[in-house]
Order: structure tokens, then C-alpha cells, then sequence
């Protein structure tokens, strides 16, 4: 299996706080991967130094065989992100959110209009392609904004807590959503909730204070642990087995 | 491209705002009936349409740089511009998109705002082509503010500071409907050291088509707006790299 990403002892600094110790560890393509921890973990600044919207402090990483720090124009076309936050235009309708990203990624008309529809159907938007982003609910809004991520269909999709206050059946058609996207697409998740971790990645890595805690499949991190569920696991890594 | 597709995406933001639309063109209109129904009720008017046009048409500016802050705080603050930034577009494209549909609505502000005085008996001549070039000038040391503040504060601060604060600075400290001769004192050279009162000086130069009383006041607001705006693009550009 040949990798995605390669962090080559990937760190961050924001002057005197360590946000990321030097991080090594490999994903592989077509892997859905997660990344797991309590706040301030470093989960988000590990996804915005591999996007390119935040600069390493020190040593690199491989994206698709690309060095992120010689080569980031050409790895911006490879990767896209689908942030925390809503991140869609609220006064744009769904279909000239997805336009705008088109256009924004150089494609012609007919081309904009192809891929416009394209994600409109993929992702049963339909119904609401004349609505504005602002009067979409929390969950068609991630939709919309994964949707937007993927649209000069990117080998690397990073999603940071896509299902972040979501209600249960809007989070369950998000995690069906994104089964289907690893058919295609390597993707690095982030959440808080473990049971989507648990039930969507095929590894996971644990971190704490900037540092890995535990890294393999959620069986592995179970034996490694010595627990029956998933979240003692995850308690158990990231306090130390203290709790 | 890529700048005028995220620019027809600003437009829309902005024209699709109700309260926007009202400040930015009915406000200043119905601003310019009530002062002249006053100036033609008062024993000694002290403006007559042809000093106080330019005083609203100013005035009504202080309001690109609330729509410039509003978008650009927005796009902060839902992580927008994040997505925005793992996309091939460039600082320059942010820029022209930012600020080419504030330039137009700025123009369109300009006429509105002469057309309503027409009918309030100002004579419109050619001359007044050159008071919208004045007001196009005028408008980037407004947008500089505008994209300065959304850059550096939060959308409710933004916009706070630039809906309350320089409306209020600009309304009072630009002469547009007092005669600040008639205050005098450390008022009027506060007012004289920045750029508002300059502005209105200088269409109003422009409509009396007094133009050896333009010169001094252009080179203020030149001097103004090329600082201001300068100095948004490289507070933008620091922001967005700052990490």
C-alpha cells in the first residue's frame, strides 16, 4: 500500500507553546484515518500545517510524494479541507456555493455546471439547491461544505469534526456519506465523538499535548489498552491509565 | 477569473442584505431630505444642496468600510476564508474581490445620491463625472478601514467599529452637515488632520467647479487613501501567512 502522507518528524511552535512535538507516522492511500484527542491536543494544527494554512516549525512531511515545505502549490490541488466550522457562503444559494468553488478552481462552464450537478446528486441536495446556505439546517450545511471540499475531487480529503453538533440522524448520514467517500478518497478525520471514530477509520492515532499517544486499528489500541470498549481505551492513553 | 468569480460572490453578500441595501443607498437619501426640508425651514440655512450633496455622498461611503468589515469578519469567523485559503487563490485574488464590488457600490452610492439631490434641486453637469472620481478615491481610504478592521477584530467588533464608531467620526468630523468653522478650536483640527472633511472639501470643490480649491484637499485624501488601503492589503496578507 503505497502512502498518502508521510510526516517526517512534523512539528509546531506557537512562540514558547509546543503545539506539535516532532510527529512521525504514515497514512496510506485510500485509508480512512482519524485523529483523535481532548481539546488542545494539536489534532487541528496537524491538519492546517499538512493543508498548507499553517507553517511547520520544523522538519516536513511527503503529501503524495510532494514536500510540503518546497512544494505546496502543487499540493494544494491535491488536497482539499472541509474546516470546523460551517465555512460556506450563508447569503449564496447551495448550487452558487458549489459554482463559485468551480470557477474558483479554474474549471470552464460546462465543466462547473457538470461538476455542480454531479455533487448536487451525490449528495441529495436537490431540494434545497435553491436555498441559501444561512437557511439550510447544521447538517446540510456540513453536507454542503463537504461537498464544496470535494469538488475538483481531491485525492486527500481532510475532515475537521465534520459532525460537530450534529443531531444523531444527521451525523448517521454524514457517517454514510463519508463510508462512501473512501471508496475514492484518503481521508483524515478529526472528531470528538468516539463511536464515529470507532465506527468509520480504519486506524486511529491518539493524541495528547501536542504528542501521539497511541497509533493502529481500533482493536489494537483495545489489547494495547487492555479494555473491553473503545472509550476506556481512549481514556486510558490519554490520561495516562490514571482514570 | 478567480478574483471576479470571488468578487460576484462579495457583490451578492452585499446586495442581499436588506440592512445593508437600506444604509448603503436609502439611509443617505432620506439623510439628504430631511437636511434639506430643515435648511429650507430655518431662517439661515446653513447648507444649500450644492454643499450638502457632497457631504452625504461622503458620509454615505462610511458605509463600504462597515460592508467591507462585515464580509471579510464573516468569512473569519465561519472558517470561510480557511477553505478559501487551501484553494489555488491567490492574496491579489482576495483583494480585487474584497474591493472591485465596494468600488462599484460606491459609484452607485455617488449617483443615487446626486440623482436624489437633482430632484432636491441641485443642476447636475458634466463636471459631477469628475465628483464620482473624487468619490471612487475617497471610497478605498473607506474600504482600507474596512478590510483593516475585519482583519485585525472579530465580525462583532469589526463591526462595531465601523458601523457605530466611523459613521459617527465621519458624520461628525467631516463637515458634511455643520459648519465646523463654527466650532472651531482643537475640533476643527482634528477634523482638518484626517481625511473626511477633505473629502467633502473636495467634491464640493468639484460641484462648485472650483478646481484651484481642489488641489490641496485631493492630495490629503490621495495621501490617505494610499496609506490606508496599502496598509489593509499588507495587514491581509501578514494575517493570512501568520501562521
Amino acid at each position: 500500500m503505497s502512502a498518502a502522507i508521510e510526516l517526517q518528524g512534523l512539528s509546531k511552535r506557537f512562540k514558547e507553546k509546543v503545539a506539535v512535538s516532532p510527529m512521525t507516522l504514515t497514512i496510506n492511500q485510500g485509508e480512512l484515518f482519524g485523529l483523535l484527542g481532548v481539546n488542545g491536543a494539536g489534532k487541528t494544527t496537524v491538519i492546517n500545517m499538512l493543508s498548507g494554512l499553517a507553517k511547520p516549525s520544523a522538519r516536513d512531511a511527503l503529501v503524495l510524494g510532494h514536500s510540503l515545505s518546497k512544494e505546496l502549490p502543487s499540493i494544494r490541488g491535491l488536497l482539499a479541507v472541509s474546516p470546523q466550522e460551517t465555512s460556506i457562503a450563508l447569503n449564496l444559494s447551495v448550487r452558487e456555493n458549489l459554482l463559485l468553488m468551480t470557477r474558483i478552481h479554474g474549471f470552464s462552464k460546462d465543466e462547473s455546471i457538470e461538476k455542480t450537478e454531479g455533487l448536487i446528486s451525490q449528495f441529495s441536495l436537490q431540494p434545497y439547491e435553491h436555498q441559501r446556505g444561512k437557511k439550510l439546517s447544521g447538517g446540510w450545511q456540513r453536507k454542503l461544505s463537504i461537498a464544496m471540499a470535494l469538488i475538483a475531487d481531491p485525492q486527500i480529503l481532510f475532515l475537521d469534526e465534520p459532525t460537530l453538533g450534529l443531531d444523531i440522524i444527521s451525523r448517521r448520514e454524514l457517517w454514510a456519506m463519508i463510508s462512501k467517500l473512501r471508496e475514492t478518497t484518503t481521508i483524515v478525520l478529526t472528531t470528538h465523538y468516539l463511536e464515529e471514530a470507532e465506527s468509520l477509520c480504519d486506524r486511529i492515532c491518539i493524541m495528547k499535548d501536542g504528542e501521539i499517544q497511541a497509533l493502529g486499528t481500533v482493536d489494537e489500541l483495545l489489547t494495547t489498552a487492555s479494555k473491553e470498549n473503545f472509550e476506556d481505551a481512549f481514556v486510558h492513553f490519554v490520561t495516562g491509565g490514571e482514570l | 477569473m478567480r478574483a471576479f468569480a470571488f468578487a460576484g460572490r462579495c457583490t451578492k453578500e452585499i446586495v442581499r442584505d436588506p440592512i445593508s441595501l437600506f444604509f448603503g443607498i436609502v439611509f443617505p437619501i432620506i439623510l439628504l431630505m430631511i437636511l434639506t426640508a430643515i435648511n429650507r425651514n430655518v431662517p439661515e440655512a446653513l447648507f444649500n444642496i450644492e454643499q450638502l450633496t457632497p457631504g452625504i455622498a461622503v458620509f454615505s461611503l462610511s458605509f463600504i468600510a462597515l460592508f467591507a468589515a462585515q464580509t471579510l469578519g464573516k468569512d473569519r469567523s465561519t472558517s470561510y476564508l480557511i477553505r478559501l485559503l487551501t484553494t489555488p487563490m491567490k492574496a491579489s485574488d482576495f483583494i480585487i474581490g474584497y474591493t472591485f464590488p465596494l468600488g462599484i457600490f460606491a459609484v452607485l452610492q455617488g449617483l443615487t445620491c446626486f440623482i436624489a439631490a437633482y430632484f432636491l434641486g441641485l443642476e447636475l453637469s458634466f463636471n459631477h463625472v469628475f465628483a464620482f472620481i473624487a468619490l471612487l478615491i475617497t471610497s478605498t481610504i473607506f474600504i482600507g478601514i474596512g478590510l483593516l478592521c475585519g482583519s485585525l477584530f472579530n465580525e462583532k467588533a469589526a463591526v462595531g467599529l465601523c458601523g457605530a464608531l466611523l459613521t459617527n467620526l465621519t458624520a461628525f468630523l467631516s463637515g458634511a452637515w455643520l459648519d465646523l468653522s463654527l466650532i472651531g478650536g482643537a475640533f476643527e483640527k482634528v477634523a482638518y488632520a484626517l481625511p473626511f472633511v477633505h473629502a467633502v472639501e473636495l467634491v464640493r470643490a468639484i460641484v462648485a467647479e472650483d478646481f484651484s480649491a481642489m488641489f490641496t484637499h485631493l492630495y490629503v485624501v490621495v495621501v490617505y487613501a494610499a496609506v490606508l488601503f496599502s496598509l489593509s492589503i499588507f495587514i491581509f496578507k501578514y494575517k493570512i501567512q501568520q501562521n
